[in-house]
């Protein structure tokens, strides 16, 4: 059975990021020859010696003009074991919103690094951006190996740094390797210049990584996400509760709570269409009903009498702010937890984070574009989170500004 | 023991089954945009999986641009008395003679880019506040830089540079009168996934997808069905050929290839073994490096 696997990628400019991605796309034999055809013209028309695949990538005319990235932009390809989703995010400062974008649904991420230049801020920055979003994998390419030589003592020095840096981060799963995205050794084919390297190319890493536990299947978590009610002269009272399953796993016949009513019920069956179906668990959208017949609706959450999560209104959460206005305590914004949309005010701003070296700024009076840091937020009504540790879909929240509608914050609860 | 993890497909499935519903949760008139291709078939599809038992819970709306293949009618309109659901059609022609639109000249004339006044006019006439679309972000690289829930401005217009983040499964649906939004829930399919998927459901297709026997010409190295709305030149002899379509566009621009695969598993191996994109043979797209991301930003699909 083919997998799924989101990643995202990460570098400062000219890391060579998108031209990694053209160089996994072009050895994994997944561009076609009108694309490669249309890359090459422009490339011609540039005067280039080579064919720059980063062209496969940076699609908007803007981008194209100024030989940049701008936008996250989403990347396919298969092999026979797998389907990648890829997030191509930007690495510039003003753009850290949409590399957060990016890592929120990623399994894993490559972090590129310049053999030439090391450990450079945007580095730690992106680290710290997937550590902060639990992304359970990293993968720290080196790259522009074919500009030192191909020397193992870059790759080597460069491993160790990183290291001693992430120490600091909590990803448990990260790996190196040492690569030359223009010129393809280590990516899909092994290099013939590096023989000292005995790990895995990047592909295989990504085609065989350990993804299955990447989602929460401990506690069952069930967000409301419509109520059907087909009122047709076939099912005239048929009331079936539409959602996607948040974490745990769930099966006819359990026992449920319904949050916040507390009322309890029984599953009397689960379908998905036509189909029934037997279990249902995260990332599963289905249909469920009960055997007894309450008021739920939309942002209601359907969770098991033994393992629930807590009613809170004030919550402790670490967000990265995405907005030219600053967050400021008493500020008031819409906050969108899973399906339940409820109102929040800023009570505090513990401390920002300097993200170049994770030290707590104290007695921060406001959070800036791009900047990260502990927040303590009221809603209006109680919520009832996980920790985002424990579950990315349940521990995850959006603020929204009333009037311009923009998404200018990203919420992970502690 | 059971495995807790899901196929791609299944995957993919469930991630659109949530956006559809998520747009129905969140707005209050929305709509499906309906072109007979095999993308929002998928969709409709989806939605009514999505909502089953009950019916889908939107319209179907189809930009007609008077240049459509016959069979894409007749499947169109097979497919909403399957769904029981309510079609509304938004007419090219009608934009034309209303002086709204004007129709292009020349030999490679077409009413591709006139979509867009019809769609625009019909979003508002009908005040959809959601319009979702079988747009792919693997089939065109301005579409790849496109959100599931993308904004539209009063004008209808789209900003890439300035789009709001969409993180995790939390989308923001907000917005001011007169703005609407364009939902992609297939966003993350590609041409393959769609394929796979309508042999794992066993979903109905038109037969315009399946190799056959059809008078064409060659153009630009693209072969496009005679039809009374292609202009021929004096040299373009037409010829019957065995053909099939991989994307359903209206007949003047919708290139075929020459194929034998006359059952989904051999239009699989087909689109497996390809080395062309499937907008490859759309003549839209050749209009310059960034036609799409300028047909796009005035309010496109």
């Amino acid at each position: 059975m083919n997998q799924l696997l989101r990643f995202t990628t990460a570098g400062s400019v000219d890391d060579g990021k998108s031209t990694l991605i053209g160089r996994l796309l072009y050895d994994s034999k997944s561009i076609f020859e009108d694309q490669l055809e249309a890359v090459q013209a422009s490339s011609t028309k540039k005067g280039f010696d080579y064919i720059d695949l980063s062209m496969l990538t940076d699609g908007l005319k803007s981008e194209r003009e100024q030989g940049i990235t701008i936008d996250v932009a989403y990347r396919y390809f298969n092999t026979p074991k797998r389907k990648f989703i890829i997030a191509d995010t930007p690495g510039h400062i003003q753009y850290t919103r949409n590399m957060v974008t990016g890592a929120s649904t990623a399994n894993l991420a490559i972090i590129l690094i310049d053999a030439r230049k090391g450990l450079v801020e945007q580095t730690y920055r992106h680290s710290f951006i997937a550590s902060l979003l639990k992304i359970p994998h990293i993968i720290v390419c080196i790259n522009k190996m074919d500009l030192v030589d191909y020397d193992q003592k870059v790759f080597e020095k460069i491993e160790e740094q990183y290291k001693a840096f992430s120490s600091k981060l909590e990803v448990h799963d990260i790996q190196f390797v040492p690569i030359s995205a223009l010129n393809g050794d280590n990516v899909v084919n092994r290099s013939k210049k590096m023989t000292w390297y005995g790990g895995a190319t990047l592909l295989h890493i990504l085609e065989n990584v350990h993804i299955e536990s990447d989602h929460n299947h401990i506690d069952a978590r069930f967000p409301v996400q419509y109520v059907i009610r087909p009122q047709t002269k076939e099912n005239p009272d048929f009331r079936g509760y539409a959602g996607r399953v948040g974490g745990g796993i769930f099966r006819a016949g359990d026992e449920v709570v319904i949050l916040p009513s507390g009322f309890s019920s029984r599953i009397k069956e689960i379908r998905l269409g036509e189909e029934v179906v037997k279990e249902a668990f995260a990332p599963m959208s289905v249909t469920m009903t009960l055997e007894d017949e309450f008021d739920i609706s939309r942002g209601d959450i359907i969770a098991k009498p033994g393992n629930q999560p807590e009613p809170k209104q004030d919550l402790e959460m670490m967000v990265c702010w995405m907005s030219q206005k600053p967050l400021n305590v008493s500020s008031k914004y819409v906050v969108k937890h899973t399906t339940k949309e409820v109102k929040g005010i800023c009570k505090a701003i513990q401390y920002k984070l300097d993200i170049s070296t994770l030290q707590r700024v104290p007695d921060a009076s406001e959070l800036q574009m791009n900047e990260i840091g502990k927040v303590q937020l009221r809603v209006s009504q109680p919520l009832f989170p996980d920790i985002y540790r424990r579950n990315r879909i349940t521990g995850s929240v959006i603020l929204v500004e009333e009037g311009t509608n923009e998404t200018v914050g990203a919420g992970m609860i502690v | 023991m059971s495995s807790y993890y899901l196929s791609h497909l299944k995957e993919l499935e469930a991630e659109a089954i949530y956006v559809i519903r998520e747009v129905v949760a969140q707005f209050e008139n929305p709509a499906l945009l309906f072109s007979g291709g095999k993308d929002s078939i998928v969709l409709a599809y989806l939605s009514r999986k999505a909502f089953y038992p009950a019916r889908i819970p939107f319209p179907l709306v189809h930009i007609d641009t008077g240049h459509n293949f016959p069979e894409t009618m007749e499947y169109r309109d097979w497919l909403i008395q399957e769904l029981g659901v309510r079609l509304i059609v938004g007419s090219v022609q009608e934009s034309i003679d209303k002086g709204m639109a004007v129709e292009e000249t020349g030999i490679n004339a077409s009413r591709n880019a006139l979509q867009t006044v019809t769609l625009l006019d019909t979003i508002e006439k009908n005040k959809f506040d959601a319009a979702m679309g079988g747009a792919r972000r693997d089939e065109e690289k301005a579409r790849a830089k496109e959100r599931f829930f993308s904004h539209r401005d009063e004008f209808g217009q789209w900003d890439p540079k300035n789009q709001r983040p969409e993180l995790w499964n939390l989308f923001n649906g907000k917005k001011n009168m007169g703005e609407h939004f364009r939902v992609f829930p297939i966003s993350n399919w590609t041409e393959m996934d769609v394929w796979q998927y309508i042999q794992m459901e066993n979903i109905a297709i038109p037969k315009l997808y399946y190799a056959h026997d059809r008078e064409v010409i060659e153009r630009n190295g693209t072969l496009l069905s005679t039809s009374p709305y292609l202009k021929l030149k004096p040299e373009e002899k037409p010829a019957v050929k065995r053909v099939r379509f991989r994307t359903c566009g209206d007949m003047p621009i919708t290139g075929a290839v020459e194929s034998h695969a006359d059952t989904i598993d051999k239009v699989i191996s087909e689109v497996a073994a390809s080395r062309k994109t499937e907008r490859g043979t759309r003549a839209d797209d050749k209009r310059g490096e960034t036609a799409m991301e300028d047909r796009k930003k005035s309010g496109y699909f």
